[in-house]
């Protein structure tokens, strides 16, 4: 497990991270989101070591991390860069070579990366000559290619077509079932909802939520329900506990108070009519984090 | 990491799922440099103007031998006793003429570039009759001249001189500049392509300095000694050994000081190129280093003459490449003078390695605005 702690980063006079701390659990895939300058960059570089934090500490497994920990991490940094004249399969040799894999299975793991992400025609064309999407890939399989035991990717999914996020999807998943902690910084909020375990909300360099999607999702969505009966929903107005949110004849949104709200309003819809729809609404990531950053 | 990552196996992967140590600081220089080898190597622009150089060396060496032997024997036409006197004088082809009419004859119809004939008016005893020139060399072949005691029969002359000194210069300077300029370049390159920060997550930056400059010395090195074994090579061929035979050592002492200068340079540069992001901007930090190597280069080639001078420039560490072998060259330097002189320079290159790796690690990271020295000279 990745645990981030206490990070402080100031530039002159404006904080950008103030306590930042989160885990990032193997074996998950961890959302991390916010808006443009929130801290996401800043807080991955710090991870990576790239940047020096002011205060705070990055451990994996117990133990804080030192400069050489960091050579099994998998980086996919914000601003996209290789050797614009190597090939993709030099380039990503090369790469695995620099961590030490021998030229035979720095040439596997390229091969293999490729393959999976679909680039098996341009293994031979040089970075510059790829288009902007399979730039991309190259750049994800250079985070993937020396088989990170910890990947730190910075916006991995702008600019791919919906198929090759969903190639990429793929091979980052591959490697979280691995074990491998996995985080992400996005704001494609609906690529996040459909693919993270856990998600971290960043907002003005402070952490505003984190924690499972499944319980976050819980934590911030009360007790919406919709119910769409044959008789007119009328009715609920009167119904104590109750506050009524949207309604047009058979059909209601409402919040309640509590769940013993709930039930009396479960038990009354059936008294006057059939009941169609008694579902209690989910919110979506979106509704979430605009809630938990204001 | 616990055994979490090693269980469950990821499906239809090969090989192990951890990677392997760590490559030594060693192993990571000696593969970024084989990086930077390659990539130049693959640059159609190195690829050229190496090949240009090879070319010049070679056509300068042909074209010295075409000249040398198209100057011949100068051909002259001799009547009556100015044939004796003629006999056993070097570079000359003799014709016999029968008479001063016969001789004036050959030389208007171009078979003889002059004639000579008796003249006991003249205090040689000779006229030389030309069309509209006599040939230098047989007006001052048959002239009375002093006895002449050379004290220094070693020296060299001024025109030999300035040419050593001059060819040094000029292959030092280019590769220095040129080298410099692209190690410069592929420091920026990473970093304005943020390449630099994959790369320093996997090793340090003290390996990515040390194998660039280790790749572009091998390069540099490498051009330096094709073009050298072009040189002799083509010298041999044509014959013109004599002068291998003058540049001998001063060449094994250019050779040893170039590599250690070089190095000196190439991280000067290194370090210097780090601290701008862009390749726009990289004059404003690499000029210092640029006058660095233009500064000496300038001095020695105009000042080849004022033994002070090349005296002292033979030992700055930037210019005892081209100093120091012309004073061999020349007789002027005692046995250890190259000695004394080479511990200051790899004395001078160890301390700016230091400092060189410093600004390196402080600025490769640092995007955008150009490093300030201050910042980039930080502990």
């Amino acid at each position: 497990m990745l645990e981030v702690r206490g990070l402080q980063k100031r530039y002159g006079a404006r904080a950008v991270l103030d306590d930042v701390g989160f885990d990032v659990v193997e074996g998950r895939m961890t959302g991390f989101v916010g808006g443009n300058g929130a801290g996401k960059t800043t807080t991955m570089r710090i991870i990576l070591g790239v940047l020096d934090a002011d205060a705070g500490t990055v451990a994996l497994d117990g133990a804080l991390l030192g400069g050489g920990d960091r050579r099994r991490f998998g980086y996919m940094p914000e601003e996209r860069g290789l050797y614009p004249k190597m090939k993709l399969t030099e380039q990503l040799v090369y790469l695995a070579r620099l961590h030490g894999f021998d030229a035979a299975g720095a040439k596997r793991n390229a091969d293999e990366l490729i393959d999976q992400l679909g680039l098996g025609e341009r293994r031979d064309d040089e970075i510059e000559k790829l288009s902007l999407g399979n730039q991309q890939r190259a750049q994800i399989a250079a985070a993937l290619v020396h088989r990170p035991e910890v990947l730190i990717l910075d916006e991995p999914f702008s600019g791919l077509d919906p198929i090759a996020v969903d190639t990429v999807v793929g091979v980052l998943k591959d490697r979280a079932l691995a074990g491998v902690p996995v985080l992400f910084s996005s704001h494609q909020l609906d690529i996040v909802e459909r693919l993270c375990d856990d998600l971290v909300i960043i907002a003005g360099g402070t952490i505003r939520a984190s924690g499972s999607t499944a319980s976050l999702r819980e934590q911030h969505s009360g007790l919406r329900y919709e119910l769409l009966g044959s008789a007119d929903a009328g009715w609920l107005r009167e119904q104590p506990g109750i506050h009524v949110a949207e309604f047009d004849a058979g059909f209601a949104v409402f919040d309640a108070d509590s769940e013993a709200a709930v039930q009396a309003v479960l038990r009354e819809a059936v008294s006057r009519g059939d009941v169609l729809t008694f579902a209690r609404q989910q919110r979506s990531l979106a509704q979430i984090f605009t809630e938990v950053i204001q | 990491m616990s055994t979490a990552t090693s269980s469950p196996a990821r499906p239809g992967s090969a090989g192990p799922d951890r990677a392997p140590a760590s490559p030594s600081l060693a192993q990571a220089a000696g593969l970024v440099a084989g990086r930077e080898i390659r990539a130049r190597l693959r640059s159609k622009a190195f690829l050229i103007s190496t090949g240009i150089l090879l070319l010049l060396v070679l056509g300068g060496i042909i074209a010295s031998n075409l000249i040398g032997a198209n100057a011949g024997p100068t051909k002259v036409a001799a009547v009556g006793q100015a044939q004796q006197l003629l006999d056993g004088q070097k570079g000359l082809a003799v014709t016999d003429a029968a008479d001063r009419a016969a001789a004036e004859k050959l030389v208007r119809s171009g078979e003889v570039d002059a004639a000579i004939v008796p003249d006991d008016t003249s205090p040689t005893k000779l006229t030389i009759v030309a069309n509209d020139e006599a040939p230098g060399s047989l007006v001052q072949q048959l002239s009375v001249t002093p006895k002449v005691t050379l004290l220094d029969p070693d020296a060299k002359d001024g025109n030999l001189r300035y040419l050593v000194a001059l060819a040094f210069g000029i292959v030092f300077f280019s590769a220095a500049m040129t080298f410099g300029q692209t190690i410069a370049q592929s420091v920026v390159e990473e970093k304005s392509t943020r390449v630099i920060e994959i790369l320093v997550a996997a090793v340090p930056a003290r390996a990515l300095m040390a194998g660039k400059v280790l790749g572009s010395s091998v390069l540099a090195f490498g051009q330096i000694a094709l073009i050298a074994a072009a040189g002799v090579v083509g010298l041999t061929v044509t014959g013109q050994t004599e002068i291998l035979q003058l540049l001998g050592a001063p060449l094994v002492w250019f050779v040893v000081f170039f590599i250690f200068g070089f190095v000196l340079l190439a991280s000067l540069f290194a370090a210097t190129g780090a601290m701008v992001s862009r390749q726009e901007d990289i004059g404003s930090t690499t000029t210092p280093v640029t006058m660095l190597v233009m500064l000496p280069y300038f001095a020695i080639v105009f000042f080849n003459s004022n033994a002070l001078v090349v005296s002292v420039m033979s030992y700055v560490p930037f210019s005892a490449a081209i100093g120091m072998p012309l004073r061999l060259f020349l007789g002027d330097a005692q046995w250890w003078e190259p000695l004394i002189a080479l511990v200051v320079l790899i004395a001078s290159t160890l301390v700016v390695l230091a400092i060189g790796s410093r600004i390196y690690e402080n600025s490769l990271l640092k995007l955008g605005a150009r490093v300030e020295w201050k910042d980039a000279l930080r502990k």
